[in-house]
């Protein structure tokens, strides 16, 4: 069974225990313990079950690699599935479940897959389940789906928050082990800003766990002393808990701190996006060790030798009574000597090698612990947990040798260096044969604009192993010199001997029950089975056999698995090459990702000055780009059509107001202004004499129409240009990028005022009456005509008033200053209570300028459409050489006469036509389809002529004038005649009055 | 062939799978073909497939410089739909996915196709008028979806939020029989059958030139030697402007960065797909459990096939606002693939400058779907020389007559 030890553990505190519950059961721990080691003091060594075949898993792994030890942590809106024991800090009252078993861990139904392994090998399903061909969908993908998956779905809305931090630095060191701190200080001294991060709650890495001096004190003191020395330093930061996820061009690094993942329910973000631009990264990321690929070796007891070395050192944790140590090397012997000096039973050291002569092995035999040389196992007996092993020699075929009883096998293939953070940015590896693994090429490390390598390995994980040659390493890396290196002391190792499976001859049978990829239930003879499919790649492997694909994305099984095919294609293992290396390193919250960005902050809100006012009326919001606008105003009950009827109605016959600040409004200056502006808008703005407003069209280079607004003369040299409220970033973003990459030698300067400013539009037959009572500004109609500007004081307020008109009706916008928008607009509420003065909201807006027929970017335009589709052919200058888009709307099929027009369109029975229904036309397209002959693009209830209206595009429309469509609506015919677009006053009288 | 079934795997099962032989071969290239293909992507291998299916030409190569499917096909997100407005799209489309209907048992290879059904959410009045627009003229083009309330929409997404303040569901466009499928499966299948007909599928045999004669098209020169072909078909998305340049013509396409990503499996949470595009983002779930995220395209051109990191906040933000259950899972893996993108973001199947050499490209961010649909155009196409009703409006002259079939006008984003 697996145990807390009387003593020892250095990452505990036995005078603070603590407890928490695994699937119910009431368990203890200390302060200091990973969920995993809490759970192994308490043998529980049996957490979840695998994905296909729901076999028993236990704990593999001690840190961030475990493919195994997943559960359900917390509770309600605290839940979280797929959570790593290994790396979550224990805290008090932590709820904890296991995942992939029902009805419970011990009894599985799911379990059954498992005995059916040897018809469920790799992609079996991509060869059956096809007749009946429903099935599918009905009966065989919902089996799948739920019997894989794992965790389970939370289910209530998170209750934590998030948070998101940048932070820019010289040297970015991710690894807080021994390497990455002596990288950190020497490149502080060097005088450069460096941040060290490292992933859990201590620094040192391994080093303190292996026994190793450095300067001639023990690693904890070493790493003490350091930690305290670059904490002194100015110009060094430390991070804790910090993990590096991705590393993105150009040097952007981006880092997840758990801040408050071990103190749930403290008034604290529980986890920090890091977004750190560095000049340059070490990455001291360390090696992880390789499981050995035999028969059982997923049995619960099965773990990592560096684990098991972990749980007895770091947490006082025995892994087991009895354990087997299976390696290829001499850093398991390490295992072996920790095991047995906290007085564990080591029955046997089972060394693959023909010969394990250094000095590690010495040691052990010293210990009187026994070490069978060129010997494997050949399977692991148990079920749940492991009982014995069957020792068999590695050269041979698995004839079994002895039988050890054993409730722990510590196994080690050997070590991978972690190099995701340099390959994610591409970074290319070179293969280490000797040591059976991928090191970084520094040839081909990840460069930046400057040509030069930005990631660089420090350490074990640049290929180092050896403590001594990693301290030098990355005290280099951190531009030390070497004399001023720090000197390791451990044991030398003998050369390790890789071993892709155990035995080497491994019949079929136990083949099929070796282990890859633990989670995903890969297994050897899987991977066998796609090579002689064909899906040779290491790509196609991984994708058919789904190796590397689980949660460790293939921390423990990618080496392992590509060694096993190039074996089985008869390649050299560089020739079959990696797979890629993706962020994130680790999984990361989403949380995390979208840290802030929830609910009403989800996007910035943009107000403009009178939000508030607008909310305090009951105002019913449309979101509008980031903008909220209101939609109407109802009142008393009313419902939102009624609200609108009643806006419009008011507006018609009195007065209505209108906020519209969220309008674009762009400045555009400059000697070269004109020039620009007669190549942006379809009409000449050059000639706009100064105090007059132009109504203007602006094309894509492609032709279509993209926005449409005012145009108003300020002064010579001045220009301001109304946009769509939607439109006025990208419009602004759109002027820019022509200044920017075409005309960048034209003298103009633009700048969007939208926000500097709020407009407010006073519409309808008291509009004068309005402003005048105002005062300040004469708004006669010979001082101010339809489409002219002045400005001047209105209210007391310095104020510009167009008098343009978007209703047809009289009408001045009226723009001030945005931080007087509010007191503007109840000057306007107060003066105008007793002339029907009522606020309007886009609804209304939006009936009134379909009652006059005027269009609206976004319905009448989708992007296929020009300006001559709409009859704004005025508004296109004859005489312009050019603007954007003209040579577009000179092609053959912009010029087709066939073209679909815009006309009105008013139903025979007075009712609505419904929002983008078509207009059959006889016959059927060569591919089938109804063929068509218009569809409505507006289409409202006009409460000022008590009927349906509506605008539409139809082939030929305008010389059809009088004609009836019909139009399908869900299988039903409404028949509508097409008439001119506009509704209401064609000959403009109100509005110039 | 080796038929595939339950039979099969279970007579293999007692001989522990010893005698399953290769999908498909791996030759050596001849000297010349009939039709050399470009890419062994989905679209690619559909090219030959129907080339042989519909044209019995199978003297026919399909040449690629990495591992088949390995370009956007073993990349995306594979929403499979055909809720497009536009008559030429919709037709391709809607051809597409009821060819992946009974692919399966026609490829007798399982690629899993769910139409599962899939829901683009109105969230604001122009987005739900822009759907109900979309329902209208797919209607008449035969295609069949509905536009639904947000109850519905509730009903069929439980973990959806159809409140959210600042862009509320409104209703969503809801195709039922639209859905996904398995990426790599499809282009295993038709690769194949493709092979099970003759045809051969030469993996990392990189296109280096075009060689020409006469203005006609002669062969092409690759990482594995010169290989003659009457005809040629340039099939290679995200490279396709590269490949144009060596056939002496220019494309009017862009290539982009598109990042997708997944969390960690979980059990059965969201049963269809939901394409939020106001607020940028998608999600389905695999059989595996993973919660499949897409979004925008980066904003720059690159070749890198790795993204910007923004573009991945962009995304979670608006999924983790639209599913906030989703908020405490994982991120588990990300990746990117290059997008081809035209102007007016349709694809291109059309003849060439160049006699005789055919390109299929343009598909961008939405072209898994349309696999099975372009392959059967586009053998159409090269087996007669001219487009037959399915190709015909994608040709590359509609740039020069203006004539565009524009789709973003119905999506901000398209998948
Ligand atoms: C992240 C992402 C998500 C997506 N999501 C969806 C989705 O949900 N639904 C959807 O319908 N579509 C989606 N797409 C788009 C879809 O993946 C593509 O449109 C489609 O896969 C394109 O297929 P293809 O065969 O044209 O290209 P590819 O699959 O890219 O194939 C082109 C092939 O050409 C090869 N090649 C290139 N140059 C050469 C050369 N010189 N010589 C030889 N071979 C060469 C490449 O190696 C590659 O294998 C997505 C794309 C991405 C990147």
């Amino acid at each position: 069974m697996s145990t807390r030890l009387a003593t020892g553990g250095r990452l505990i505190d036995r005078s603070k225990p603590l407890s928490f519950t695994f699937d119910g059961r009431s368990l203890g721990g200390f302060a200091g313990d990973t969920l995993a080691a809490a759970l192994l003091a308490n043998d529980q060594m049996l957490i979840g079950r695998s994905f296909k075949y729901h076999r028993p898993r236990g704990i593999l792994a001690s840190g961030v690699e475990e493919p195994n030890a997943l559960v359900g942590l917390g509770q309600g809106p605290r839940f979280e599935p797929d959570q790593r024991t290994t790396t979550t800090e224990l805290f008090a009252g932590a709820a904890t479940v296991s995942q992939n078993a029902w009805p419970n861990l011990d009894l599985d139904i799911g379990a059954l897959n498992n005995l059916a392994y040897r018809f469920l090998p790799a992609g079996f399903y991509y060869k059956t389940f096809m007749f009946p061909r429903f099935a599918w969908k009905h009966l065989f993908e919902p089996v799948v789906r739920l019997s894989a998956g794992i965790g389970r779905v939370p289910k209530d809305r998170d209750a934590d928050r998030y948070e998101q931090a940048y932070d820019f630095t010289d040297v970015l060191v991710v690894g807080g082990g021994v390497a990455g701190l002596a990288a950190a200080l020497a490149a502080a001294k060097g005088g450069q800003r460096v941040l060290v991060l490292e992933q859990t709650a201590h620094w040192g890495g391994r080093a303190p766990v292996d026994g190793i001096a450095i300067n001639g004190m023990p690693a904890d003191a070493w790493v003490a002393e350091t930690v305290a020395s670059l904490a002194a330093l100015p110009n060094v930061t430390l991070r804790r808990r910090t993990m590096a996820a991705g590393v993105y061009d150009h040097g952007y690094v981006v880092a997840q701190e758990a801040v408050a993942d071990h103190l749930p329910g403290a008034d604290l973000p529980r986890h920090r996006l890091w977004r750190i631009r560095a000049g340059r990264i070490i990455a001291a990321t360390g090696a992880i060790e390789r499981p050995l690929a035999f028969a059982g070796n997923d049995i619960p007891g099965v773990m990592l030798a560096s684990a098991a070395r972990d749980y007895v050192v770091n947490w006082a944790v025995s892994p087991g009574d009895r354990t087997v140590i299976v390696t290829n090397n001499d850093d398991a012997y390490r295992t072996a000597l920790a095991l047995h000096d906290a007085g564990l039973v080591v029955p046997a050291i089972l060394d693959a090698r023909a010969k394990a002569a250094g000095e590690l092995p010495a040691l052990a035999r010293a210990r009187g612990i026994r070490v069978l040389e060129g010997r494997g196992i050949a399977r692991v007996k148990g079920g749940k947990r492991v009982k014995a092993v069957e020792v068999c020699a590695q050269a041979g075929e698995g004839a079994v040798l002895e039988t050890i009883a054993c409730d722990c096998v510590a196994m080690s293939g050997g070590f991978s260096p972690v190099v995701h953070l340099y390959s994610q940015p591409g970074g290319k590896l070179v293969w280490d044969a000797a040591n059976g693994m991928f090191t970084p090429d520094p040839a081909r490390a990840p460069t930046g604009a400057d040509g030069k390598p930005f990631v660089t390995c420090a350490g074990a994980a640049s290929g180092a192993l050896q403590a001594a040659d990693a301290l030098a390493d990355a005290h280099a890396a951190g531009g030390g010199e070497a004399a001023q290196a720090p000197r390791a002391e451990a044991a030398a190792e003998a050369p390790m001997q890789p071993v892709w499976m155990m035995p080497q001859g491994a019949p079929a049978k136990l083949r099929f029950k070796m282990w890859l990829d633990f989670q995903n239930d890969v297994k050897v003879s899987d991977v066998q089975l796609a090579a002689r499919e064909g899906y040779e790649s290491v790509e196609h492997t991984k994708r058919y056999t789904t190796l590397g694909m689980a949660s460790d994305q293939g921390k423990m099984s990618n080496i392992n698995g590509l060694a096993i095919l190039s074996d089985a294609l008869g390649q050299p293992i560089p020739a079959t090459g990696t797979t890629t290396f993706r962020p994130p390193y680790a999984p990361i919250s989403f949380g995390a990702i979208a840290a802030e960005a929830r609910g009403e902050i989800f996007q910035p809100l943009r107000r403009t000055p009178m939000h508030d006012w607008h909310a305090a009326a009951g105002a019913h919001w449309e979101p509008v780009g980031l903008w909220r606008r209101p939609y109407c105003y109802p009142r008393g009950g009313e419902s939102h059509s009624q609200a609108v009827n009643r806006e419009v109605t008011n507006t018609r016959q009195n007065l209505g107001l209108l906020d519209a600040s969220t309008l674009g409004k762009i400045l555009v200056k400059g000697p070269d202004a004109g020039r620009f502006l007669d190549m942006l808008y379809t009409g000449v703005m050059s000639s706009l004499p100064v105090g007059k407003c132009r109504y203007g069209l602006m094309c894509s280079e492609n032709g279509f129409l993209i926005d449409d607004g005012v145009v108003v003369r300020l002064a010579d040299d001045a220009w301001l240009c109304h946009t769509t409220s939607g439109g006025a970033d990208r419009i602004h973003a759109h002027m820019e990028d022509w200044l920017q990459c075409e005309w960048w030698d034209w003298q103009v300067y633009t700048a969007n005022l939208t926000e500097q400013f709020a407009q407010v539009a006073v519409v309808g037959p008291n509009a004068r009456k309005l402003l005048e009572r105002l005062g300040g500004i004469d708004v006669s109609k010979e001082a101010l005509p339809f489409m002219a500007f002045t400005e001047g004081t209105l209210a007391g307020i310095p104020a510009r008033i167009f008098r343009i008109s978007f209703s047809g009706e009289l009408s001045y916008e009226v723009a001030i200053p945005a931080s007087h928008g509010l007191a503007f607009w109840k000057a306007c509420l107060a003066a105008g209570a007793d002339l029907g003065l009522m606020p309007y909201g886009t609804e209304a807006l939006h009936v009134m300028r379909a009652e006059k027929g005027f269009i609206m970017i976004g319905d009448e335009t989708d992007g296929t459409v020009i300006p001559q589709d709409l009859g704004l052919g005025w508004a296109i200058s004859k005489k312009m050489p050019d603007y954007l888009g003209k040579r577009a709307q000179e092609r053959s099929h912009m010029t087709n006469p066939e073209r679909w027009k815009l006309v009105g369109l008013e139903t025979l029975d007075g009712s609505v036509l419904p929002d983008g229904v078509l207009a059959p036309a006889p016959g059927a397209n060569p591919n089938g389809q109804r063929a068509t002959q218009g569809r409505v693009t507006s289409t409202y209830f006009s409460p000022t002529l008590g009927c349906g209206i509506a605008m539409g595009l139809v082939r030929r429309g305008p010389e059809r004038i009088g004609e009836v469509l019909e139009f399908v609506a869900a299988g039903k015919s409404i028949p509508a005649r097409i008439c001119d677009q506009v509704f209401y006053d064609k000959s403009g009288e109100k509005q110039n009055v | 062939m080796r038929r595939y079934s339950v039979f099969a795997v279970a007579r293999e099962a007692l001989r522990f799978h010893a005698g399953w032989g290769r999908a498909w071969a791996a030759p050596e290239p001849k000297r010349k073909y009939d039709v050399i293909v470009v890419g062994a992507g989905g679209h690619g291998l559909a090219t030959a497939y129907y080339l042989g299916r519909n044209f019995g030409i199978r003297n026919v190569a399909v040449l690629e410089k990495g591992w088949l499917g390995g370009g956007n096909t073993g990349r995306n997100t594979t929403i499979i739909r055909s809720n497009y407005l536009q008559d030429p799209s919709a037709a391709i489309y809607e051809k597409a996915r009821s060819l992946f209907e009974t692919l399966s048992q026609e490829l007798n290879y399982n690629v899993m196709f769910s139409p599962r059904g899939l829901l683009m959410l109105a969230q604001t009045e122009h987005e739900a008028r822009g759907y109900k627009r979309t329902v209208h003229a797919n209607a008449l083009q035969g295609v069949q979806t509905e536009y639904i309330d947000a109850a519905r929409v509730k009903a069929l997404v439980p973990i959806i939020n159809i409140e959210g303040p600042r862009y509320p569901v409104l209703g969503a466009l809801y195709q039922a029989r639209g859905g996904t499928a398995r990426h790599d499966a499809v282009a295993w299948a038709y690769a194949r059958a493709c092979s099970d007909m003759g045809m051969d599928i030469i993996q990392n045999c990189e296109v280096t030139g075009v060689r020409s004669a006469g203005g006609k098209v002669q062969g092409v020169d690759t990482s594995r030697g010169s290989i003659d072909c009457d005809k040629l078909a340039i099939v290679v998305a995200g490279n396709s402007s590269v490949l144009a340049e060596m056939a002496g013509f220019r494309l009017p396409i862009e290539s982009l960065a598109l990042q997708a990503l997944v969390s960690e499996p979980i059990k059965p949470a969201i049963d269809v797909v939901v394409m939020a595009n106001t607020v940028h983002g998608y999600m389905s779930q695999s059989d595996k459990g993973e919660l499949v995220i897409g979004g925008g395209t980066d904003g720059f051109n690159n070749y890198t096939q790795r993204g910007s990191w923004h573009h991945v906040e962009e995304t979670v933000r608006a999924l983790v606002e639209t599913f906030p259950i989703i908020s405490r899972l994982k991120m588990m893996r990300s990746w990117g693939g290059i997008v081809d993108m035209t102007g007016d973001r349709s694809p291109i199947l059309s003849a060439t400058p160049l006699g005789n050499c055919f390109v299929n490209c343009g598909w961008g961010t939405g072209g898994f779907k349309s696999i099975p649909g372009s392959g059967w155009a586009m053998a159409e196409l090269i087996a007669k020389g001219a487009p037959g009703p399915l190709a015909a409006e994608f040709g590359l002259n509609r740039f020069r007559e203006g004539r565009f079939i524009d789709e973003s006008v119905a999506a901000g984003v398209a998948h």
